[in-house]
């Protein structure tokens, strides 16, 4: 494709093509998006992606099954506790291996307190690229302490490498049951006030309400998943549905957009859908820390690992939807095939489909509530 | 329903196109004729107690030895909460696979990094360009025999050790320490690629 900066289109200069990014704040990384426009109105939004491809899928390959484990947290760094899982459990299937109760129960709680750092940063963005600034700032002093939390399980801030092929890689620390309880009392009242603040704000609602509506059935032929997938009213969770590690023994409920303020399937049903999962995750953290098991955080894994030939797929529910590592082994150290799908690659895809029509701005509204990750979507 | 009645429903449909499911060790998978396969989708995603309405996954795998590009298809039924996996061999030489655009929107781009990244075309695809790499961009990288050009468009992607680089920093520094020394000679880089 042709890449101008503006092109006039019609002699009256009110038909144009403008690049929208790739260094554009509200684009949430590196995407440029090709915007025919007739005046404020877009007729098409064409997203040009690759920017940030860096051949995760091919340095699979080539550094064999744990030594891949760090690259994933690369797959999307906003929520790496889920790439590490969906990858760990791709591996295990292949080397049917059991992991113990202990490490089930510490990748649930690693898992939704990565969910709660990433719906932050993914509602705390959305509120500013609207235009609020000042939540977004609220969203990130939270997650401060949900960072701290994660630091002092794993060392890391952002890439946690924290999970391993057979389980996890660190009990929890002294006294660190106890700092999570209390940021959770104060977290249950944040999002109260966080409700209050911004996501009933009459000028906010306006915005978002009704804006770039994702019917359903659209929502699935795309293959939109996780929050937006729900934000469009399908009633699906993987935790839920297809459970997997600790999660068939938490009681939570699954958080479904029913047009909240306008329409099922806009902006703000998917805005919206994410603060309530936000409730659910904190009051997992709490039932999985409260019936923690004892014992082992690491199953007995040969120190060559090197499964039989074969092929295996590992679904979980990151923070961004259905993240599948498909993974292909031909009996080597060294995976044949190492592929990660990911959620904002597919909700990038839809763009084209609902762009025409939108104002320029509501487009700004449309890409801050998929809530895409550019490095995800590139790998 | 469970993999195996899937396959059957699939079986009694299209008879011997509908290859038999292999039981790999832990994910089973049946491969469909590549004439066959957008035909075989459309049956799975619309007849009734199939519903295979969720393309989760479009991808491929290069298997230089057997002279083959497997393209994989990962179903999933959110109706009845079954899934299926499908397969189809084309030829690694000139890997031609008819298009699911059709059936899943969401196959658009899933078949554009397939072929972007495998080299596979997708006949009837409407939009069939790179996705990831540019577009003058040349060769697949995921297939096995890829070798990576020197570098793009004057951008080199070799580089000398960095050790040898530090080295000769130092050396530059005790040169400069001591006057008396003869005029230090610039260490000679190690013969390497040269950045295209």
């Amino acid at each position: 494709m042709e890449r101008l900066i503006l092109r006039r289109l019609s002699a009256d200069g009110e038909e144009m093509i403008l690049n929208f990014g790739p260094q554009h704040p509200s684009t949430h990384g590196v995407i440029n998006f090709m915007v025919e426009t007739d005046g404020e109105v877009i007729r098409k939004a064409i997203p040009e992606v690759g920017y940030l491809h860096r051949s995760i899928e091919k340095i699979g390959e080539k550094v064999g099954y744990p030594g891949f484990m760090p690259f994933t947290d690369r797959v999307d760094y906003v929520a790496a506790m889920f790439a590490n899982e969906g990858y760990a459990i791709a591996v295990e299937r292949l080397l049917k291996l059991e992991i113990p109760p202990r490490a089930r129960w510490l990748r649930a709680i690693s898992c939704e307190l990565c969910r709660i750092a990433s719906h932050l940063i993914a509602v705390g963005t959305m509120t500013m690229d609207i235009g609020a600034f000042t939540p977004m700032l609220h969203g990130v002093r939270e997650r401060e302490t949900v960072n701290d939390l994660i630091e002092a399980l794993c060392g890391a801030r952002l890439t946690y490498n924290y999970h391993r092929i057979g389980g996890v890689a660190f009990d929890l620390p002294e006294g660190w049951r106890e700092k999570t309880l209390r940021f959770l009392d104060h977290f249950d009242r944040f999002l109260t006030e966080f409700d209050r603040l911004i996501s009933f704000n009459e000028v906010y609602v306006k915005r978002l309400a009704g804006v770039a509506v994702i019917p359903a059935p659209l929502a699935i032929d795309y293959g939109l998943v996780g929050p937006n997938l729900r934000g469009s009213g399908v009633d699906f969770d993987l935790r839920r549905d297809l459970p997997y590690g600790a999660y068939p023994h938490f009681h939570f409920e699954v958080p479904v957009g029913k047009g909240f303020q306008g329409t099922t399937g806009d902006c703000f049903d998917r805005y919206y859908v994410r603060c309530l999962e936000m409730k659910e995750s904190s009051k997992i953290v709490r039932q999985a820390l409260d019936t923690l098991p004892e014992g082992e955080f690491m199953a007995k894994v040969p120190r060559r690992i090197k499964p039989e030939p074969g092929e295996a797929l590992s679904r979980v529910e990151s923070a961004r939807g259905e993240m599948a590592y498909y993974v292909v082994s031909d009996g080597t150290e060294n995976a044949w095939r190492v592929r990660a799908r990911t959620g904002s690659f597919t909700a990038m895809g839809i763009v084209e489909a609902v762009s025409p029509g939108l104002m320029v701005a509501d487009l700004v509204a449309l890409i801050a509530s998929l809530d895409v990750v550019a490095p995800e979507i590139d790998r | 329903m469970n993999t195996q009645e899937l396959h059957e429903r699939l079986r009694a449909r299209f008879g011997e196109d509908v290859g038999p499911l292999l039981e790999e060790k832990v994910d089973s998978s049946c491969v469909v004729l590549p004439s066959r396969i957008a035909e075989v989708c459309r049956f799975a995603k619309k007849e009734v107690g199939i519903e295979l309405d969720h393309l989760e996954d479009l991808t491929a795998v290069d298997w230089p030895k057997r002279a083959v590009i497997e393209v994989v298809y990962h179903l999933f039924s959110y109706r009845h909460r079954h899934a299926l996996v499908l397969k189809v061999l084309s030829d690694r030489a000139a890997p031609r696979v008819p298009t699911v655009e059709g059936v899943w929107k969401a196959a658009n781009w899933f078949e554009r990094e397939v072929f972007d990244l495998f080299g596979v075309e997708f006949v009837g695809h409407p939009d069939l360009r790179r996705i990831l790499m540019p577009d003058d961009w040349v060769g697949h990288p995921l297939r096995k025999d890829y070798e990576e050009a020197g570098g793009y468009h004057g951008i080199s992607n070799v580089r000398e050790n960095p050790l040898v680089e530090l080295r000769r920093l130092d050396e530059r520094a005790r040169a400069a320490l001591s006057p008396k020394a003869s005029p230090p000679k610039p260490a000679t880089p190690p013969a390497g690629p040269e950045p295209a």
